[in-house]
């Protein structure tokens, strides 16, 4: 017989001890189930704050009736009677600061309906109400509005809208789109994991398959792991110092004869967010070529394979997907750091689509950042709109590498 | 004693001591692989078995820190002398691992492959069936070529392994424990099948299972730790299988062959 035979509980305490067994297993359920909770409404919390934002009533006024430009209702003018419209009321200064812009005869009709409503009429929103306000208090809402402002009207809108994104910059918020700043952002981006995913592979392939695992290389290791937890505004002084002044001549782009910069460039943007995500790139690159099984290289080796052959056919193929998972990582954190783009001096007011590398430019978060910082709260319901289209354009630049991720694996 | 004919040797080795670091895994070993027969490594674990195994095609090098002294010679050329390049030997000597592994390719891709990489010119085609041919799989996948190699069962899986191993056309083969990952049924397959490899090929094959090497070995090395505890392994006895599981010279080895080791 055991000697610890008597030491177990038996019976009715061990029915006992198994019940206390369960009731601290079900605090601890508890626990972690409201942990969860937690987040998924702080996500929530989060993401209604925007939408409040981005649609709502709003009551505005026409600042110049519109009768005093034109005899017929604005919706019903063609694109030539817009024109004449801004060439007899605009001054000759302003027309053709527009003209030298784009050539108006060139521009479609609701740009030049826009210009008419921004530049003639012009829109004076009074006040906003935020879409929760909006649908619960719409009565209140439209006799305080005819009280305080009986001239305006008062309308339903949404603040995201196609126009919202194809329209460029504009000082009025009315009239204000986040299309420069979409395109800075995915040049940027684009710049960035140009620069930075060949490197960052080939980086992790030596590291993995090359060096040794001496005192050097570990101390290499330890420093790329920690490169990527240092905070952005440090890369964007980086960017500054090296991208922005000492390589002026290239990434103004005076080396190949581009004029009218200076190294505040997408060039520079993108190059300091490559050097941001680098690490993390190096990092998920690692990982992933370290998931691919030391038997498929023995394999490779064991058909008399160099090591190059090993690497390029069997080891580069199979960890493909997590590299480009990593890169989705990596993008996904470019495209939202603001700090090292104020360093590395985005402009704020930026209105003429960015046309190369060359070219100076804002981006979305930098957009949002100027937009919420101003007092009209016209201004706020944009920067919530322009967030909307952030976490959008986010969503779409994960999605579509999901798929090329799923489509490079290939299935044997 | 000695026969009038000297069989003829595919590799040998000389006084050879395999390092991890300052540390001799193996020590001393001396063996004579006779050609196109079927020579067992076996031992307890952990008395390096497989690091000796490796050492004939030179894996042990992505071991960091691992280093031979003595000689291995390949038709009297040391395989790890200064002017020898691993990549030949490996072309010259294959293997076979513990668990199958075999591309994450197509089953055709997974034999064109360690051709194509080592430069075969002929009709590609051709060697894939005669490969898979030789390696008693071709009947099963003729129709399939193009599927992938992972849809096949574990012990097709190892025949393939062994297919891709003869495309290349080696000297020698090198098995480790090949059948240690199979149902008893795969296992005789592969069995039978050294059987048939061993009238083109030499095999050296490391196992546990001692029947096994009763069964499909014509020579037998018995590994040991070496008693003066230094967990130093050395091959204690060499001979003709019959030899040594009937006959054997050293008491460790009877005690181990007879299941008495302990």
């Amino acid at each position: 017989m055991n000697p610890n035979h008597d030491h177990f509980p038996e019976g009715e305490s061990f029915r006992q001890s198994l019940g206390r067994r369960y009731r601290t297993a079900s605090i601890w359920q508890g626990l972690f189930f409201s942990a969860f909770l937690i987040a998924i409404l702080s996500l929530g919390a989060l993401l209604y704050n925007i939408i409040d934002g981005a649609f709502g009533y709003v009551a505005f006024d026409y600042k110049n009736d519109p009768s005093e430009f034109t005899s017929k209702p604005l919706d019903d003018l063609n694109k030539q009677e817009l024109l004449d419209i801004l060439k007899t009321n605009l001054s000759s200064g302003a027309y053709k600061k527009l003209d030298n812009e784009k050539t108006m005869e060139k521009r479609s009709r609701s740009v030049l309906y826009t210009l008419v409503l921004e530049r003639l009429i012009q829109i004076d929103t009074k006040e906003t109400w935020s879409m929760t306000d909006s649908i619960l208090r719409s009565a209140e809402i439209k006799v305080e509005a005819a009280e305080k402002y009986p001239e305006a009207k008062l309308e339903f809108r949404s603040w995201l809208t196609p126009v919202f994104l194809t329209t460029p910059m504009s000082s009025k918020a009315e009239f204000a789109g986040v299309r420069t700043a979409i395109l800075g952002s995915l040049w940027m981006v684009g710049i960035a994991i140009l620069f930075a995913m060949p490197i960052g592979t080939g980086a992790a392939i030596y590291l993995h398959e090359y060096a040794n695992k001496n005192f050097i290389n570990r101390v290499i290791q330890t420093n790329i792991n920690n490169l990527a937890g240092v905070p952005s505004i440090v890369y964007g002084m980086l960017g500054l110092a090296i991208f922005v002044r000492t390589f002026e001549p290239f990434t103004s782009g005076s080396m190949f004869g581009v004029t009218d910069t200076n190294g505040r460039t997408i060039l520079s943007a993108g190059l300091t967010m490559g050097t941001l995500v680098l690490p993390l790139i190096i990092i998920n690159a690692q990982e992933a070529i370290k998931a691919v099984p030391d038997s498929l290289r023995q394999a490779a080796f064991g058909v008399g394979a160099t090591r190059w052959q090993t690497i390029w056919h069997h080891v580069l193929p199979n960890a493909l997907p997590g590299i480009l998972t990593g890169s989705i990582l990596a993008v996904s954190r470019a495209i939202g750091e603001t700090a090292p783009l104020i360093v590395v001096g985005a402009s704020t007011f930026i209105s003429i689509d960015p046309d190369g590398p060359f070219s100076k430019f804002t981006a979305l978060p930098i957009q949002i950042y100027q937009w919420t910082t101003r007092a009209q709260s016209e201004f706020h319901a944009i920067a919530a709109s322009a967030i909307i289209v952030l976490l959008a354009l986010l969503l779409s630049l994960n999605a579509t590498a999901v798929l090329l991720r799923n489509r490079v694996q290939r299935k044997y | 004693m000695k026969n009038n004919q000297t069989p003829e040797i595919a590799i040998e080795t000389k006084n050879l001591f395999i390092f991890y670091g300052s540390f001799a895994a193996v020590s001393e070993v001396n063996l004579k692989i006779e050609k196109q027969k079927v020579t067992a490594i076996i031992g307890p674990s952990g008395c390096g078995k497989s690091t000796l195994l490796r050492a004939f095609n030179r894996m042990n090098d992505f071991v960091p820190s691992s280093y031979v002294t003595g000689e291995v010679l390949l038709s009297g050329q040391n395989l790890y002398g200064s002017n020898i390049d691993p990549v030949e030997v490996r072309r010259r000597i294959g293997m076979v691992f513990q668990k199958p592994n075999p591309f994450p390719k197509s089953i055709y891709e997974n034999i064109a492959w360690g051709a194509r990489i080592n430069g075969f010119k002929g009709n590609m085609d051709e060697l894939v069936e005669q490969s898979l041919r030789g390696a008693a799989l071709w009947e099963e996948v003729k129709d399939q070529l193009q599927k992938s190699a992972y849809e096949l069962s574990g012990g097709q899986q190892q025949r393939l392994c062994i297919a891709r191993t003869i495309a290349i056309q080696p000297d020698i083969i090198l098995m480790d424990e090949p059948a240690s990952a199979l149902d008893p049924i795969s296992t005789l397959r592969i069995e039978e099948l050294m059987q048939e490899l061993k009238k083109n090929y030499t095999i050296i094959i490391v196992t546990h299972n001692m029947q096994q090497a009763a069964r499909v070995s014509d020579y037998t090395a018995m590994m040991m730790l070496e008693k003066d505890g230094s967990r130093s392994g050395t091959v204690i006895e060499f001979s003709e299988t019959k030899k040594i599981f009937t006959n054997p010279k050293d008491k460790r080895t009877e005690d181990y062959v007879t299941g008495r080791f302990g």
